[in-house]
């Protein structure tokens, strides 16, 4: 990688002087400094076109501002450019020059897209199959038994492989950071694969229009240190402890009754996130910070806060009642801590 | 259904009580007057007027939407146009454009020009012409009603299904957009046909395809491509037709349908339409050059060359839309390849009009300042394109903000930056009255900054994460000030344009003066006068080379004729075609509202009137030799 490190100016000089401007880059959405082997080689393809479109960006622009400089017509002289037809030599090299260089360009494209599309095999592999709908994600560990929703947790330097599906119309799986999308599509498994080559929080994002919500789309991909993984691993696979407290009773008698026929119902009418570890999430649907007070926002104006969601407004219970409800959620999570 | 009936009871007890009733002196009143004579005109120029004043008017809405989407962009958060409202604007902002906007004006061009540079009288087709345009317009009406019953189609331009099906897309929205643009298409499809024949068939005798101006050889180009590629899109808009009104399957995935086979019939479509709105930019960028640089196109040869390539090229490159649909590597590494492939022949053409302007004489008149503005935008648009080609990176650029803005440099910066050119050049031929050259500025300089402030910043857009066709975005400071000089640009843009229709409302409040050849044109429709007769050419020319009028110019010696003095026959107008073209609306306004009744009565009527057309006999009128010298001595006096 290093003596390529030159075509990597081109990015670092713009991302200094929109630093310069005052606006600092989110480092969480950036497709020009990916943390991830994917994302990697798409900005080496994206750096390679990028300096052959200046080179000849370059050529062009000279050309045309000499001429217009020097060919532009002058107060008092009236002159008759000589009608030439053309010149073949000059047509030739414009015409094969640009060819050679597309063929050179077409050697790393080919191979990139063979690479990417490669199913990464071996045991360490993470696999996880990734259902869109509208407008949630979720992520499916079919190795390990867990099922998460809105934030796709993932160990660094491991190989993860993604197996998309679609259930009602087309989205789009980005993590800019890690690298570009691939869409998913109702009725049909596509695939993927993606790393992170450093611990942290990286977007992502629905990329496909997919209805009003289509904007509010939004998931989050946590890459831990192995040990972190598996401490998450092990949290998730146990279930919530049991409510002993009277208000998470009643929360969660609530719960039952009002929530279970989507969220983690055996045949939900709608189906819905997956809450039993609740609050171990750092989100409520992709998009608020999961504080009790934006549950209960959210709870009470899902439709406002998310145009065309699925959930309805749940604005029918007492103020009581949904503290308990609340409550409950806040404190769902298994008896080993995070 | 019963208000829209009673509402047009009511209109006609109003106009017979204000006229007086139903009387002769009534019927001569409208006969005479020139909504009339529009109606029936049969005349292609009067066509052509038509088509671009409409494509004026959808440009007017389309930029008003565009307008709406940058005010909601302005700052994350906001609440001005979100959920579905959004959609609905950002889907009929990209159909407008593309289908309502650009066409008409090319189209508009196309016929005001195309016969004039051949040296014809008028198209093949003057039937089909006339209803081609109101099939057209009425299509466009007919999609823009939307906004009045029932909602807008909000699926996006392309209409993905399963998004655009009715379980995603309930109300008539999406039924407006496959109704409203399946009538449009049937017209545009007739138009290509039309333009076609013509070219081929009529041209002046002497006129060999390697005379032909170059604006004539796109537009050929150009019909070519539609001739192949409406039917792409005819199909898959009937099949979206059948599954939203009759519930038929063929895009459902759980009745065994495909989503992908949509993408595939819509690129299929798509792609070579993004041609065919460009194509003819191309045409017009070679004649202004020329013309404003006082010398002959370089490379000729070539460029008839490159244009048919592009158009050839065009056909298979769909899929670089759906490198991300799943298609597997082979897939996108040959459809990777063939659309680098086009950058070549666009080179070409690019460094053709730099060339031909090297050792010229550049007069930098309104139409040139837009055609030397065109090339770098649309050369920025080519090298984006060239790398949004490229899968891999395509991944990451892929229904973001980047493609936006590539589209919108081949889009803006070039259709429509060349047809702005094109306007000013032709507006003396079309109206007698050239545009005013000081507000033609006013134009330029605003519009232009306006565009690159709008657009550039978009490139960053998509790579810092900015999806398209959101109504919001992360609340971080990069986008925050991107958004907002995109934002700021839209001024320039808005500033522009109310310049242009500044500039168009005085030229009209002027003497129609302008001589038959303001520009010291080389190509033949400036051979005659501004505007010409209703015949065009007096006698046909004969024609013995390229840049046939600007030679003869040169040499001193008059075009030769190639037929002597005679009377001269004419289509005569007829009402048929916008009968026909209201009874589409009819039928299609039914089906929309799911009253099948009304649209079974429109396609029938449809029916009576192509019967009663197919029956009647219609022998047009002769203009005599001796009228024909005294219009020319009206004109010269
Ligand atoms: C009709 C089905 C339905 C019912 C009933 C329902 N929900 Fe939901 N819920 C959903 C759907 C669908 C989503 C995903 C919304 C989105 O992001 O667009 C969701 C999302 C959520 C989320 C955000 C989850 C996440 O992954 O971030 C919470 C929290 C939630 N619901 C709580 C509740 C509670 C509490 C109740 C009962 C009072 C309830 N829901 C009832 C369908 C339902
Ligand atoms: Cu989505």
């Amino acid at each position: 990688m290093n003596q390529r490190k030159w075509r990597y100016l081109l990015p670092v000089v713009l991302i200094a002087l929109a630093a310069l401007s005052g606006c600092s880059i989110d480092q969480r959405l950036n497709a020009l400094d990916p943390s991830g082997s994917a994302g990697e080689i798409q900005l080496d393809l994206i750096n390679w076109s990028i300096m052959l479109m200046l080179g000849v960006f370059a050529i062009v622009i000279t050309i045309y501002i000499y001429v217009l400089i020097r060919y532009r017509k002058r107060k008092g002289i009236e002159r008759m450019p000589e009608q030439v037809h053309g010149n073949t030599k000059l047509e030739v090299i414009w015409t094969v020059i640009p060819i050679i260089a597309l063929i050179v360009l077409a050697f790393p494209t080919v191979k990139y897209t063979f690479d990417l599309d490669e199913k990464p095999q071996g045991d360490d592999v993470i696999k996880v199959k990734v259902i869109g709908y509208q407008y949630w994600w979720e992520f499916q560990y079919p190795d390990l038994g867990i099922t998460t929703a809105q934030e796709l947790v993932i160990p660094v330097n491991k190989k993860v492989s993604l197996e998309l599906e679609g259930k009602d119309v087309l989205h789009s799986f980005w993590v800019p950071n890690l690298g570009g999308k691939t869409d998913v599509v109702p009725g049909r498994i596509n695939h993927m694969w993606l790393d992170a080559k450093k611990p942290g929080e990286y977007q992502g994002k629905c990329a496909e229009l997919c209805g009003p919500g289509h904007s509010l789309m939004d998931f989050k991909v946590y890459a831990k240190e192995q040990a972190d993984f598996d401490k998450w691993v092990a949290s998730m696979k146990q279930p919530p402890k049991q409510a002993v407290s009277e208000i998470d009773k009643k929360g969660e008698a609530l719960y039952k009754q009002n929530c279970m026929g989507c969220h983690a119902g055996a045949t939900p009418q709608v189906p819905g996130p997956e809450l039993n570890n609740f609050a171990l999430r750092e989100t409520i649907a992709g998009m608020l910070p999961n504080t009790e007070a934006n549950l209960k926002k959210w709870i009470k104006h899902t439709e406002d806060l998310k145009p065309g969601t699925r959930m309805p407004k749940i604005n029918y219970l007492q103020e009581d009642e949904l503290d308990a409800l609340t409550h409950y959620l806040m404190n769902r999570k298994s008896k080993t801590e995070k | 259904m019963g208000t829209l009936i009673i509402v047009t009871v009511a209109l006609l007890f109003l106009t017979a009580i204000l006229t007086g009733g139903y009387n002769q002196r009534f019927l001569d009143q409208v006969k005479n007057s020139v909504v009339w004579d529009y109606i029936t005109t049969v005349d292609h120029k009067k066509i052509g007027i038509l088509y671009f004043i409409s494509g004026l008017v959808f440009f007017v809405i389309g930029g008003i939407e565009a307008l709406l989407i940058r005010i909601q962009l302005v700052a994350p958060g906001n609440d001005f146009l979100i959920g579905d409202a959004y959609n609905q604007v950002l889907t009929m902002h990209g159909t407008t454009m593309i289908f309502l906007a650009a066409m008409p004006l090319i189209f508009g061009l196309m016929n005001v020009v195309v016969p004039l540079q051949i040296g014809a009288r008028d198209v093949a087709f003057p039937f089909l012409n006339a209803l081609g345009y109101w099939l057209f317009s009425f299509g466009g009406i007919l999609l823009n009603l939307s906004w009045f019953f029932g909602g807008a189609p909000d699926a996006g331009w392309t209409s993905y299904t399963s998004l655009a099906l009715n379980e995603f897309s309930p109300g008539p929205g999406v039924d407006y957009y496959v109704l409203g643009l399946q009538i449009t298409g049937i017209g545009t499809l007739m138009s290509a046909v039309n333009f076609a024949v013509t070219i081929i068939n009529m041209r002046a005798p002497g006129m060999t395809f390697l005379r032909m101006p170059m604006f004539t050889w796109t537009t050929l180009v150009t019909s070519a491509l539609l001739l192949f590629a409406m039917p792409a899109l005819t199909v898959g808009l009937l099949l979206l037709m059948f599954d939203r009104l009759f519930g038929a399957n063929f895009f459902d995935h759980a009745m065994g349908g495909s989503h992908v086979i949509w993408q595939h019939l819509f690129w299929i479509f798509g792609h070579p339409e993004v041609y065919i709105v460009i194509m003819p930019a191309f045409g017009i960028m070679s004649e202004v050059i020329s013309t404003f640089s006082k010398k002959r196109l370089f490379g000729y040869n070539s460029m008839v060359f490159a244009v048919a390539l592009i158009g050839f090229l065009g056909f298979m490159v769909w899929v670089h839309h759906m490198y991300t649909v799943g298609l597997g590597p082979v897939s996108n590494s040959v459809f990777a390849i063939a659309t680098m492939t086009i950058a070549v022949p666009t080179g070409i053409k690019v460094f053709n009009w730099l060339f031909t302007m090297w050792g010229g004489e550049l007069d930098f008149k309104t139409p040139m300042l837009f055609a030397v503005g065109f090339i770098p935008t649309f050369v920025m648009g080519g090298m984006t394109g060239v790398m949004v080609a490229l899968p891999p990176a395509d991944f990451q650029y892929q229904d973001t903000y980047f493609v936006v803005a590539h589209f919108h440099y081949t889009m803006v910066g070039g259709t429509v930056i060349g047809l702005f050119a094109g306007a000013y050049y032709w507006w003396p031929k079309m109206f007698g009255r050239k545009l005013d050259e000081r507000l033609g500025k006013w134009h330029f300089w605003p519009f232009i900054i306006g565009f690159h402030l709008t657009f550039f910043p978009q490139h960053f857009l998509g790579l810092f994460g900015m999806p398209r066709r959101v109504f919001t975005y992360n609340d971080v400071p990069i986008l925050q000030t991107l958004n907002i000089i995109s934002t700021i640009g839209v001024i320039g843009m808005t500033i522009g344009t109310l310049a242009f229709m500044y500039n168009i409302i005085q030229s009209f409040r002027r003497k129609a003066d302008a001589p038959a050849d303001p520009w010291n044109g080389r190509t033949l429709e400036w051979a005659i006068p501004s505007p010409p007769p209703a015949y065009n050419f007096k006698q046909l020319p004969l024609i013995r080379a390229y840049d046939q009028f600007w030679i003869s110019k040169q040499t001193g010696k008059e075009i030769e004729p190639s037929e002597p003095l005679g009377e001269i026959h004419m289509p005569s107008p007829t009402y048929l075609p916008f009968l026909m073209s209201l009874a589409m609306f009819i039928s299609g306004f039914g089906f929309i509202t799911r009253g099948y009744e009304m649209g079974a009565l429109g396609l029938i009527l449809f029916f009576i009137v192509m019967f009663i057309r197919s029956y009647e006999h219609d022998p047009g009128y002769h203009i005599q030799p001796d009228e024909l010298t005294g219009v020319e001595k009206e004109a010269k006096a």
